[in-house]
């Protein structure tokens, strides 16, 4: 340790730390603008200048290392003189405009204005201006206001991975800019908002709606994926304004995703509902709460006295709260009937009663960055989980070999060290063969179930096959597969699981199995038809999402679901709520509701409730409600609590949103650590080929299906600015030119895709990212609905 | 590099510490040399359009600075500058000095400073004359 003097102050300091961590750590403030604790030091702006005792000239306080008995001066008439002299240059071309800058009262220019620049100017030319840039829907520019620190191009550079900024021209004229006018369409770019320490780059949809000192800051956490976000709700006089990234090292540091940070404009949409409403023949009828309640107990009251209790069933959408999870699982539960499931696209269901109490990960996220490799199964992890993205770049970074194997080639913001490209229904097949060569490499080949051998050695693979298992194997390496979406919800997901777990049970792996959204909480809570609240297991399980689909029930709940969008098969779906006799909407958007529903309870949104969250890492995190919710909509535990005093069921006596966590506390510690690993379970592995034979007159290929990034749910999919940028304009076919040549496709021609479920018309764009025998066809929206989830889809040439 | 006076240059050897010492720098070694019927407001003009012109901008001192520079002597140049610029100049070009990533800001400061400090008569005799070089 080295010994340094700031300010007369003796402090001891690691060797290689700079004078600003130093005093940073030390709670001595040293001004900044281009200096960021995550980005590297570029030391322009020079704001940061101290005196060093036998340095000539004062020093930039964040490129200085200290070395042992350093006198550092940050107050001394040097010091302050030269911080004072930047700050009138950083001045003289900065417009006063603080006024109308929305910047204004959270700007460090502004503030270190204050601290630590003079009081006048003499500064009488005429100030620069500067063309301002369209960076698309969610960034709004003010270019003669920047200066010129570059966080946001380092941030594209190093953090985000994509160098969308950059600075061009020189001296007086250097400005930012995207060097060919197109807008900024990284998953993550609205952090350079918060990184932008002026106002030259704000917030599209906050513009001009508020004053930052007029704001109140709730927490939230964002329910959009399974990371848990930590959000900064902002609201005035209960309208919510703008969410900003709430500090968190062990989850989102200090980044948020696109996602995260604007969907919250859905929350104050006229697509609000703010009544109950009842289905008096074709039209739906605001009604009171007590009418409502009273028309669902009595209706799911009549369905188990008529059929029985197990003729009820809820399908809940995984972005729901851990209290609703619970309550809800709670009265179809004493209904007599388990039939409750959140995994809405899940296909798969084979290895459920070898399923651990949660999916999840056993590499806690702060940690992600820090491994020596990674395995990514079926994600396209960077729309994904965005911000695991970025802690995987960092680990491609500093030397972490990132393997990859995916149906397609998706566009990663880090380097891979080997990509495996196949057509889905081979996905499972070449895993085996992946996890025969890593025990074949760690001595456990004599471990190998049987079952596993044979699927692997069905195909004969290359060498890229070989370095994988290479990435994953060597000497105390810590090394993690991660499963996502794509591999979760995929026909075959149960063998994946079940190869998955064998290696990190016999290879000395960590495995990750990344649910949807909240879903953590789903499994914890009971929300699946196997498994009590804690994951204790059910005598008698219900049907799970599919199951209770396929067997027409008499009546169904639907938390938070849109039919054509969040539902793994929405003709399917659509199907059994027209055969139902009773259909219970909960939902935050009228627009979401299905028009079977008999009666439908308006939701609160994510931004108006208490709600507990479960991360994949499995800590549980808890959002404080932002503002009263909408009209007379309601938050959801507080619907079902009541719900289930009209059913006159016992144990709903629950005043807050705490009381649903101790009685969920009394069967699951919820501070403890996670367990992922599926036990063996032989029968999982059982590698289905999905067939189509009654479709004819086209191509069969198998279909990759993925949900696009700003698809994922019904608050995201009404988020205006992010329903306008490039990454929501998904639907279209993609498959390689190779493919569509041989189909006979021609530019103008249009492709027709059938699978079982029915036949959609679909834009088609060539991308070799695709392979061969396979098209990509998103889910997750109304267009491409009527394809449900079929794996393989007929693709046919229309003239 | 700081311009010197004749009187203050004749006797001096050209090596690094004796330049030093008599108030330049040996630099790259180049050497001016101007005689009485030049003009030094012209001369600090074109010497500050220079550095305006050859910073990269990526610090703050010398991206804002030069530019200041420039157009203060361009308008004392010019036949409208006040005597308060001549106070104004010297100060910038100590805002610039020793502030800045490279030496290309003490480069451009350097002239401005030496120059008023050699050759002030000729700035203030251009400030009341108002005439345009």
């Amino acid at each position: 340790m080295l010994k340094v003097e700031i300010n007369g102050q003796q402090f001891e300091a690691e060797p290689g730390s700079t004078i600003i961590e130093v005093a940073d750590s030390a709670g001595i403030y040293i001004p900044r603008f281009c200096y960021h604790e995550k980005l590297s030091v570029a030391a322009n702006c020079r704001m940061c200048l101290v005196e060093v005792e036998k340095a000539p000239k004062p020093l930039p306080a964040c490129a200085t290392p200290v070395t042992d008995g350093m006198v550092v001066q940050t107050l001394s008439d040097i010091a302050k003189q030269a911080q004072e002299d930047i700050m009138e240059f950083l001045l003289i071309n900065h417009p006063l405009d603080c006024p109308i800058c929305d910047q204004g009262g959270e700007c460090p220019l502004q503030d270190q204005a204050m601290g630590f620049g003079g009081s006048s100017s003499v500064f009488e030319e005429v100030k620069r201006s500067v063309d301002n840039l369209d960076l698309g829907p969610l960034i709004t520019t003010e270019m003669t206001r920047c200066i010129h620190c570059t966080r946001c191009v380092r941030f594209g550079e190093e953090v985000a991975g994509v160098m969308e900024l950059g600075a061009i021209r020189r001296g007086e004229d250097m400005k930012i800019s995207t060097f060919l006018g197109t807008s900024m369409d990284s998953e993550v770019s609205g952090n350079v908002i918060d990184l932008c320490p002026v106002g030259a780059l704000t917030s599209k949809p906050y513009r001009f709606t508020a004053r930052t000192w007029e704001l109140n800051g709730h927490k939230g956490i964002s329910p959009h994926d399974c990371l848990g976000s930590n959000l900064e709700i902002q609201e005035i006089r209960g309208v919510v304004k703008r969410v900003l990234p709430r500090d968190n090292e062990a989850v989102n540091e200090c980044w948020l995703s696109d996602r995260d940070r604007y969907s919250y404009e859905s929350v104050n949409c006229n697509d609000r509902l703010t009544m109950p409403l009842v289905r008096r023949g074709e039209n739906y009828q605001e009604i009171e709460w007590t009418e409502a309640l009273d028309l669902v107990s009595s209706g799911l009251g009549q369905i188990k006295e008529t059929w029985s209790g197990e003729q009820i069933g809820a399908i809940v959408s995984p972005t729901a709260s851990l209290e609703e999870f619970f309550l809800l699982q709670k009265i179809l539960r004493a209904l007599g009937s388990s039939n409750v499931d959140h995994r809405l696209r899940q296909q798969d269901f084979r290895d459920d009663l070898a399923a651990p109490v949660c999916p999840g990960t056993e590499t806690s996220i702060s940690k992600f960055q820090e491994l020596d490799g990674v395995l990514i199964v079926g994600s396209n992890i960077r729309k994904e989980l965005p911000l695991i993205s970025l802690r995987l770049r960092r680990l491609a970074q500093q030397g972490g070999e990132i393997a990859v194997l995916n149906p397609m080639s998706f566009n990663h913001n880090f380097t891979t060290a080997q990509e495996v490209i196949v057509k889905p229904s081979m996905m499972a097949i070449v895993f085996a063969s992946i996890a025969r060569k890593v025990a074949t490499a760690t001595g456990k080949a004599d471990l190998l179930p049987e079952r596993l051998v044979e699927f692997a050695t069905r195909h004969e693979f290359g060498t890229d096959v070989d370095a994988i298992a290479d990435c994953l194997t060597g000497d105390d390496s810590d090394v993690l597969i991660l499963l996502g979406q794509i591999a979760m919800n995929h026909p075959d997901a149960s063998m994946l699981r079940q190869i998955a777990s064998w290696m990190g049970e016999n290879c000395g792996i960590r495995i990750a199995l990344l649910p949807d959204a909240n879903g953590v909480a789903g499994w914890v809570a009971g929300c699946v038809p196997h498994r009590l609240p804690g994951g204790r297991s059910n005598a008698s399980p219900g049907l799970n999402s599919k199951k209770m689909i396929d067997e027409r029930l008499k009546a169904y709940v639907l938390y938070g679901v849109e039919v054509s969008n969040d539902y793994a098969d929405p003709v399917a779906l659509d199907t059994a709520l027209n055969e139902a006799e009773f259909v219970v909407s909960f939902s935050t958007f009228r627009s979401a509701v299905p028009m079977q529903a008999d009666v439908v309870f308006p939701l609160a949104a994510f931004t108006e409730i208490d709600a507990g969250y479960i991360n994949c890492e499995g800590v549980t995190q808890f959002a404080s409600a932002a503002v009263k919710p909408m009209g007379q909509s309601r938050p959801g535990w507080k619907i079902l609590r009541v719900l289930g005093n009209f059913l006159k069921l016992d144990g709903f006596d629950h005043v807050t949103s705490k009381d649903i966590i101790t009685e969920l506390e009394e069967v699951y510690d919820l501070s403890e650590p996670i367990s992922v690993r599926y036990k063996p379970d032989l029968q999982a592995i059982n590698h289905v080929v999905a067939q189509s034979d009654e479709l004819k007159n086209g191509k069969q290929l198998d279909r990759i299906i993925d949900v696009p990034v700003y698809s994922v749910d019904p608050t995201v999919r009404r988020a205006t600015a992010l329903q306008s940028t490039k990454d929501a304009d998904t639907v279209a076919l993609l498959a390689c030119a190779e493919e569509l040549e041989e189909m006979g496709f021609k530019p103008g021609s249009r492709l027709a895709v059938h699978s079982k479920a029915g036949k959609v018309m679909l834009r088609v764009q060539p991308d070799d990212r695709v392979p061969r025998g396979a098209v990509y066809v998103p889910t997750g929206l109304s267009e491409t609905s009527v394809l449900g989830s079929f794996p393989v889809v007929v693709v046919q040439v229309m003239e | 590099m700081p311009v010197m006076p004749a009187e203050a240059i004749l006797s001096c050897e050209m090596g690094f510490d004796q330049l030093q010492q008599a108030g330049s720098m040996i630099g790259s070694g180049g050497v001016i040399v101007m005689d009485n019927t030049t003009c030094m407001v012209e001369v600090l003009e074109r010497i500050a359009l220079f550095y305006f012109r050859e910073s990269c901008g990526q610090c703050t001192p010398c991206r804002e600075g030069t530019g200041w520079l420039y157009r203060l002597i361009y308008r004392i140049r010019t036949g409208v500058g006040s005597a308060s610029d001549l106070d104004k100049l010297v100060n910038v070009a100590d805002k610039i000095e020793g502030r800045t990533i490279c030496a290309l800001g003490d480069a451009a400061a350097w002239p401005v400073q030496s120059f008023l400090k050699h050759f002030r008569g000729e700035f203030e005799a251009k400030i009341s004359s108002q005439v345009a070089a």
